[in-house]
């Protein structure tokens, strides 16, 4: 399952990710490391942001992202 | 909103990594991730008031000062914020670069008490890069309300570094601070200065491998020294499901920011009065010294009805919503509101093709377009920083709001009643609303044709809400926005007013030179719904925007009306007998949003940019929107009276 399609209230664990380059750097440096906790906290406006708790932190992500992040 | 002395000035990058030390003194540079409160650390232990600002990404250039303890002198490195050594945007390379080789004796690491387990990943690392390393677990105070505890003596034990625990807004621990960095330093100056920077060079999948395997004993520190309390966890997110939520998120901004402006409008009228009467009776005595010394008209017409009544229009114009303004922006900068203001607008940044954090470089705007400019080394895509950089100056500065105020408060309020703070306060609103559409269509346009691309990823902390120090918020606005920027505005204000009043009073022929000047620019002028005299004033506002009102209300009177400026009540007046209708001060409003940046902001384009091309079009692409969007409102305003 794709983070961007977990609803919010749920939390899942990252199995990993399919970005490139800088994008997996930053995904990896924000804790999005396999096995990691993420809760899914709230969708913004137009639903095109989502805040997620990482690693303790708030962390909005766009759709184009949360694409990207494998979870189970 | 990073404007002060310290982030525009020149030499922010320049050689940083080798720092110059005498024998009795020691480097030592601050670390973490953003928003971990690194500033103000730093602000607590070298007595400087270094800008700090509750989101990410508020420092991108490395601050320095000093501090003495125990008769040893330390200088200390402020670098901006990182949330790992392996990614790289403009900002954090300068971190990375100057812990790989920067000459320092202790690095202090500042991480957030509140959120510890993503702050022990770039722990982790620099433990790996250097020996020299101190843990400050900052915010404490934060974690306490938050019931978050940590069992200091377990961490310490287990990372096996010097760990000190803060809560540096109040000072709590920063003895203790100075007494860990004291003792790394001398110690260090007997060690091998040895840097591992061989792992950062390592193979993508190994990287990954080691944040994960830092991530994983991050959590399980976590877990072992660190208790949360999940229901007080939750605070913020309750916040958040208002203030961010999909309905009343957008609404809630604007109102906020129709209030900020409401509250600078009303409390700025009695003070700007009172300011006003003071200095305009001054100019009287001015001129009644002046004379009585038997001074010549000439140099007292500089003096004083050139150079002193400028002084006096910029400060009593600029002052009291200045004043109360930068107070009331920095408290919404210190709750943490800002992030949110990008989180709220991000759909539209990204449809325009635009960074998330394009966002934030806006806002920043806002205070200092040159600090906008700046800001946008946040912006790691080379294509999309071009794009905030060279729409960044469609956002009012503080230098512009002043104008802004002044003439919808002077031209457009006028019945005597609390009406006459409202219309302002939506004309204000709606001036800003403006600017961002602008902003936005202009990245959009640009988008999808100098700078063609897809939007890149990004992704947006949202810093925990901190209940801002009024203390301090007061301290900054005032003293360092308020003073910087008013001194700048006098420092120009004088000469302009001199130089104005000169030009004024010298004729060619029949005409002073300025009204030839005038007569020269009337068409283009008449063209757009100003004037001539409206044009001159906006090119003397080149090197300060804040000018442009105390120049051109000048080339009025001297031009020959008969109005004698007392007060500001007779602002009205002069403009009306200068053939003033709603459209020229409407297009004012409008040109002094759209033209080209102000000196300042031109050069530090020049310089982020490191190309001519880019500032060339950074001066004649808002300049142009200028001209084109005064030439529509003023045709359609001829076709509708």
């Amino acid at each position: 399952m794709k983070l961007v399609d977990v609803g919010v209230g749920k939390t899942v664990k990252v199995e990993g990710n399919s970005a490139c380059d800088y994008l997996r750097e930053r995904f990896l440096a924000l804790g999005l490391t396999k096995g990691a906790d993420v809760e899914v906290l709230r969708k913004g406006p137009k639903n095109n942001l989502t805040v997620y708790r990482i690693r303790g932190a708030m962390i909005a992500l766009r759709n184009e992202e949360s694409r990207l992040i494998e979870v189970s | 909103m990073g404007l002060t002395a310290q982030s525009v000035r020149l030499e922010s990058l320049k050689d940083i990594y080798e720092i110059e030390k005498g024998d009795n003194q020691y480097v030592v540079a601050l670390a973490g991730n953003p928003n971990t409160g690194k500033s103000t650390v730093f602000n607590y232990l070298t007595g400087l008031k270094q800008h700090t600002g509750n989101w990410p990404g508020k420092t991108v250039t490395s601050a320095r000062g000093e501090y003495k303890y125990k008769n040893k002198e330390y200088i200390m490195v402020d670098l901006p914020g990182s949330y790992s050594l392996f990614t790289a945007s403009k900002d954090e390379e300068i971190t990375r670069d100057f812990l790989c080789y920067g000459n320092y004796d202790a690095i202090v690491v500042v991480a957030d008490a509140t959120c510890l387990e993503r702050n022990l990943n770039l722990v982790l690392q620099i433990a790996k890069l250097t020996k020299k390393i101190i843990l400050c677990i900052n915010l404490v105070d934060e974690a306490e309300k938050k019931n978050i505890t940590i069992d200091r003596q377990g961490l310490e034990k287990e990372l096996n570094m010097p760990l000190v625990l803060t809560a540096a807004r109040s000072g709590r621990g920063m003895n203790e601070l100075k007494e860990a960095i004291a003792d790394m330093a001398l110690k260090q100056t007997e060690a091998e200065d040895f840097k591992n920077i061989s792992y950062l060079g390592y193979e993508p999948e190994i990287r990954e491998k080691v944040t994960e395997q830092n991530y994983n004993y991050a959590n399980e520190l976590k877990q072992k020294y660190v208790k949360e309390d999940i229901a007080k966890l939750n605070r913020d997110k309750k916040i958040d499901d208002i203030i961010t939520s999909k309905k009343f998120g957008i609404p809630i901004m604007l109102a906020l920011l129709g209030l900020i402006f409401l509250i600078t409008v009303q409390g700025a009228n009695i003070p700007s009065q009172i300011l006003a009467d003071l200095l305009f009776g001054l100019q009287h005595k001015l001129d009644g010294l002046l004379i009585s010394l038997g001074v010549n008209d000439f140099i007292r017409g500089i003096l004083a009805d050139g150079a002193f009544r400028s002084l006096a229009w910029v400060v009593s114009v600029m002052l009291p919503p200045m004043a109360i303004f930068f107070p009331l922006f920095t408290l919404f900068e210190d709750l943490g509101y800002l992030p949110r203001v990008a989180f709220n607008l991000d759909h539209l940044f990204k449809k325009a093709g635009a960074h998330g954090k394009m966002g934030l470089t806006m806002c920043m705007g806002f205070g200092c377009n040159a600090a906008g400019v700046i800001g946008c080394r946040i912006i790691d895509s080379p294509r999309e920083r071009l794009i905030a950089i060279i729409t960044n100056n469609l956002v009012p500065c503080n230098g512009r709001f002043p104008l802004i105020i002044v003439l919808s408060a002077g031209f457009f309020a006028f019945t005597g009643t609390f009406v006459d703070s409202i219309i302002p306060a939506l004309f204000i609103t709606l001036m800003v609303v403006l600017g961002v559409f602008a902003t936005l269509s202009l990245s959009y346009m640009l988008s999808k044709t100098l700078l063609k691309g897809i939007p890149s990823t990004f992704a947006l902390e949202l810093p925990p809400y901190r209940p801002p120090q009024i203390g301090r918020i007061i301290y900054t606005s005032i003293i360092d926005r308020t003073i910087f920027v008013l001194s700048r505005a006098v420092a120009v204000a004088g000469p302009a007013g001199a130089i104005t009043w000169l030009l004024a009073n010298i004729h060619v022929g029949d005409l002073s030179i300025l009204i030839h000047a005038a007569n020269f620019l009337e068409p283009p002028g008449r063209m757009i719904g100003l004037d001539g005299f409206i044009l001159i004033a906006f090119i003397a506002g080149f090197p300060a925007n804040e000018i442009v009102i105390p120049v051109l209300l000048m080339a009025y009177m001297s031009a020959g009306t008969l109005t004698d400026f007392e007060s500001i009540d007779s602002l009205r007046q002069i403009l009306l007998s200068n053939g003033w209708t709603p459209l020229t001060a409407l297009n004012v409003m409008l040109f002094s949003l759209l033209h080209w940046p102000c000196s300042t902001t031109l050069w530090t384009i020049k310089r982020e940019t490191g190309s001519l091309k880019w500032t060339f079009a950074a001066f004649i692409i808002p300049t142009g929107l200028a001209f084109l969007v005064c030439f529509v409102t003023a045709g359609l305003y001829r076709l509708i009276w």
